[in-house]
């Protein structure tokens, strides 16, 4: 039952995208939108299965489909692997999938190449599984590469506008680079574990890796170079806000949802190696620190809507590798899941928003739209607080199990992060406010309205478990639901230093803390964009937050500017030097017909003379030998 | 005696060469080729090859040149030619290259020792020549018949005038 | 034989060669023409010739068909020669060089 379970998941929307793919011209819209959410929600079926079936704790099964490569001493088996974890993970993408599926029938109902863009969600739906239920490393790197070709195919789906291609483009490449790493460490896990089945790493980490070696060091850097790419994290986040150019519901599943937190997963998931090695550690929670509060301060400036959203993903991100990085493995799951709620949740209301203004994404033309789309309003609302981290949204119990965590392991790493979620809560009520509230600035809003049933209904579903799925991880002082359903999971590659709880009041000082911050935060936003009466002037600092920081510009320069130019020359030596020598034979031997021409006088007497040339060297060359 | 004759008409076939090639009107040239066609005549009989001889006499001297001098009178054509500025063939150099040839071709024929074969009286008489033309050569015969038929067809064609005038 | 082999040939040589010029250094047609009627008689003594040497009426045979050919020949030339002068007014070959590439 299990395996063949396993085996749906991914198989259904990879058979959805063959559908759509080969015949979607002749079925029409309807059959495409049919297949494609339909495969979506049949492999959540199959999932929730799965889950019932793995309810017990400790149940792993791995699942060898069939031996896939197998040379010499190198035998890779193409295995799947079924336990809480990757049920839990496939639960999550495959539900969030399935309401975003539902939410593009309406979103992309006038975009005539809608078959193409269900096949390609399908493919990514596939893809995406693959990497959750994958039994070893290589399989997994299929996945990521699939998701990583899907999330170009779909950033640049209108690609006739050239934005959207060169953002295609950016994306494919710059988590390119983070795949060489994850390449790399594949390769040296094989070269240490000659394989990289989990089960195995799991097992074998604890004795093979000196705790604190150069071998585990490097291993879980380049792993998590991978990880850095895919989730963009500082200095690979460039790709994300610019991904905003293609259709929002693919901003939702894979910038907000799925494909982001590929890396988060990628680490749970080898969580033995990483523990191997406290300065890896270290560096991943310091990364996922810093991105945290510098992609919030990004987002402060941002004037448009969906760029803010992205800055956020990217800041939320930081958080799950904040925590994976202390050890909080169950935590770091289980804000991606809240997050992946929450987050589709805005994208989605933003999604309602340009559908209502005719695509509309720049802040400062919006306004006040609260009076004409008010469902739309109120699910982002919801939605905003939960970013806030506003109890009891879901939001809030996850941000405060990382940030408790994080204490208790590096205090700064917690100071860092509260700053980031007050940081948050300022950008966020921001965006409601220039969105929603106020007055209506663009005017483009006459016939605005709240979407249609198949776009709000997912809407509202992601409101109510944005709501009610901090219940997941409902208590500090024991592990929450969902960190118990984990465990087995998470301790298995050997005890993670991760925090026993500690006494309930510094606890709750600490739940104090943040919930003054984030309230303080909120606040603050109301007085500087709704009431208006608290100007805040960035001063300097308003220069580098608008400009990222300079870090594209420094892209540019450092690593743009001499690849084009080693392009230049390339092409340069390719016509003068390459070209000239082919042509220059042709031309060669064009003058030299020329040259001949010369022989062709049309005078008799020239021609006599010739024969006459010729038959005498022939005469003398006889009478010679 | 056989090798005075020969000198007699050595010496005129080269002048009347020299004539053909540096006459300046086409008329004489033509009677300078009836000198050539007449000695080499006799100097086929000085060969054996009698037939031959008489052949030469009536097509080459009774026919060809009749026909040169015909065209001759026809197109009234001077062979005094205008000293042209610019010469396509300088004349000096295409001399010197003839005699670089005729040169090779002394030394070629002159080296080896040919000793005449013996041969019967019947040798260069028409008989003779009949009996190996209509045997062994019999097919070049009848295709050089064809030709002398193309050869009539060809210039009917050629000299033929289009009742519109002009030329073809 | 009277006179040895050699001699007729050397004859022969020398006519040819003196044909050659003829070609290539006269400007009238009807004097090249008769020029290479010179060469081919040139050959036809060589022939002649060396039927002698070898005791063989082959030579002497192909001599019999050089002449039919040499008439073929001048009959087509001369009309071809009236042909171009009733257009060109001229029978100057250098001035026939309408071929050239």
């Amino acid at each position: 039952m299990i395996p063949t379970l396993a085996v749906l998941v991914p198989l259904l929307p990879l058979a959805g995208w063959v559908a759509s793919g080969l015949w979607g011209g002749r079925l029409g819209r309807q059959a495409v939108a049919v297949i494609a959410c339909g495969t979506v929600g049949a492999a959540f079926l199959a999932a929730a299965l799965l889950f019932w079936q793995v309810r017990g704790a400790g149940d792993r099964s791995p699942i060898d489909l069939y031996q896939w490569i197998g040379a010499g001493g190198v035998r890779v088996a193409f295995r799947l692997l079924v336990d809480p974890l990757s049920v839990a993970m496939a639960l999550v993408v495959s539900g969030v999938g399935f309401l975003i599926h539902v939410f593009s029938v309406g979103y992309m109902a006038k975009d005539p190449a809608i078959g193409r863009y269900f096949a390609y969600l399908n493919l990514f739906m596939a893809a995406m599984l693959t990497i959750v239920l994958a039994g070893n490393l290589v399989v997994m790197f299929i996945g990521w590469e699939g998701v990583g070709l899907c999330s170009y195919l779909l950033i640049a789906f209108w690609f006739t506008r050239p934005a959207a291609a060169r953002a295609g483009v950016t994306a494919l490449l710059v988590t390119r680079l983070g795949d060489v790493g994850f390449l790399l460490g594949i390769f040296l896990a094989f070269g240490i574990f000659g394989t990289t089945d989990f089960s195995v790493l799991t097992a074998e980490a604890g004795r093979t890796l000196a705790l604190g070696g150069g071998t585990a060091t490097a291993l879980a850097l380049l792993l998590f170079a991978g990880a850095v790419g895919k989730s963009a994290q500082l200095p690979l986040h460039i790709w994300l806000p610019d991904a905003m150019e293609g259709p929002t519901p693919v901003s939702a599943l894979i910038h907000a949802a799925t494909m982001v937190t590929a890396g988060v997963y990628m680490i749970v998931r080898l969580h033995a190696v990483f523990l191997r090695s406290p300065l890896a550690m270290d560096v991943i929670a310091s990364v996922g620190a810093i991105t945290a509060i510098f992609a919030a301060a990004s987002a402060l400036v941002e004037p448009d809507l969906k760029r803010v959203l992205a800055y956020s993903t990217i800041s939320q991100v930081g958080y799950m590798f904040l925590a994976v990085g202390v050890g909080a493995f169950g935590a770091g799951i289980f804000h991606l899941t809240s997050h992946a709620f929450f987050k589709a949740l805005l994208f989605l209301a933003a999604g309602s928003v340009m559908h209502a203004l005719g695509g509309e994404t720049d802040m400062r033309r919006l306004g006040g739209l609260a009076r004409r789309l008010p469902r739309t309003a109120a699910a982002f609302a919801v939605g905003a607080l939960a970013l806030a981290g506003i109890p009891p949204l879901s939001g809030f119990f996850s941000k405060d199990l990382i940030l408790s965590d994080a204490f208790r392991v590096h205090p700064w790493l917690w100071a860092v992060g509260v700053a980031a979620a007050g940081l948050t809560a300022i950008y966020i009520v921001r965006a409601f406010a220039m969105t929603f509230l106020g007055a209506s600035v663009g005017g483009g809003d006459r016939m605005a309205h709240d979407p249609p049933p198949v776009m709000d209904t997912p809407m509202w579903i992601l409101v109510g478990l944005t709501a009610v799925g901090g219940a997941l991880g409902w208590s500090f002082t024991h592990p929450g639901a969902l960190e118990r359903y984990l465990l087995p999971v998470t301790t298995a590659g050997g005890k993670a230093p991760l925090p026993i709880p500690g006494p309930p009041a510094e606890e709750w000082a600490l739940v104090g803390t943040s919930l003054l911050v984030a309230a303080g935060g909120i606040a603050v936003a109301w007085l500087m964009y709704v009431r208006r009466t608290l100007r805040v002037g960035f001063g300097p600092l308003a220069g580098l937050l608008r400009h990222q920081f300079y870090i594209e510009d420094a892209y540019a320069a450092a690593i743009v500017a001499p690849a084009r130019a080693m392009a230049r020359a390339a092409a340069a030596t390719d016509t003068s030097v390459i070209d000239a020598a082919v042509t220059g034979i042709a031309r060669g031997i064009g003058r030299a017909g020329q040259a001949l021409r010369g022989l062709e006088t049309g005078y008799l007497r020239h021609y006599a003379a010739f024969v006459l040339i010729g038959a005498l060297l022939i005469l003398v060359f006889w009478v010679m030998r | 005696m056989g090798a005075l004759l020969f000198a007699i008409v050595a010496c005129a076939a080269l002048a009347g060469g020299v004539g053909v090639v540096a006459a300046r009107q086409s008329v004489y040239s033509a009677l300078a080729l009836l000198l050539v066609l007449g000695s080499l005549a006799v100097d086929y009989l000085l060969l054996d090859a009698q037939f031959i001889a008489v052949l030469q006499v009536i097509i080459y001297a009774g026919a060809i040149v009749v026909l040169f001098v015909f065209i001759i009178m026809l197109l009234h054509v001077r062979s005094g030619e205008e000293p042209r500025v610019r010469m396509v063939l300088p004349p000096l150099p295409a001399a010197l290259l003839c005699g670089a040839f005729g040169v090779v071709m002394l030394t070629a024929v002159t080296r080896p020792t040919l000793a005449p074969a013996s041969m019967g009286v019947a040798f260069g008489t028409v008989q003779e020549v009949g009996r190996a033309l209509f045997s062994r050569y019999l097919l070049p015969f009848e295709a050089a018949s064809v030709v002398l038929l193309i050869g009539m067809i060809g210039a009917v064609a050629l000299g033929r005038r289009l009742s519109t005038g002009g030329d073809r | 034989m009277a006179v040895p082999a050699p001699y007729h040939l050397a004859l022969s040589a020398l006519l040819f060669t003196l044909g050659m010029v003829g070609v290539l250094v006269r400007r009238s047609a009807l004097i090249v023409f008769m020029s290479i009627e010179l060469m081919l008689n040139a050959v036809n003594l060589s022939f002649v010739t060396f039927a002698r040497v070898r005791g063989s009426i082959d030579g002497q045979l192909l001599v019999f068909f050089i002449l039919v050919v040499a008439a073929a020949e001048v009959v087509i030339g001369l009309a071809i020669i009236v042909d171009i002068f009733r257009s060109r007014e001229t029978v100057d070959i250098d001035e026939a060089n309408l071929l050239r590439g």
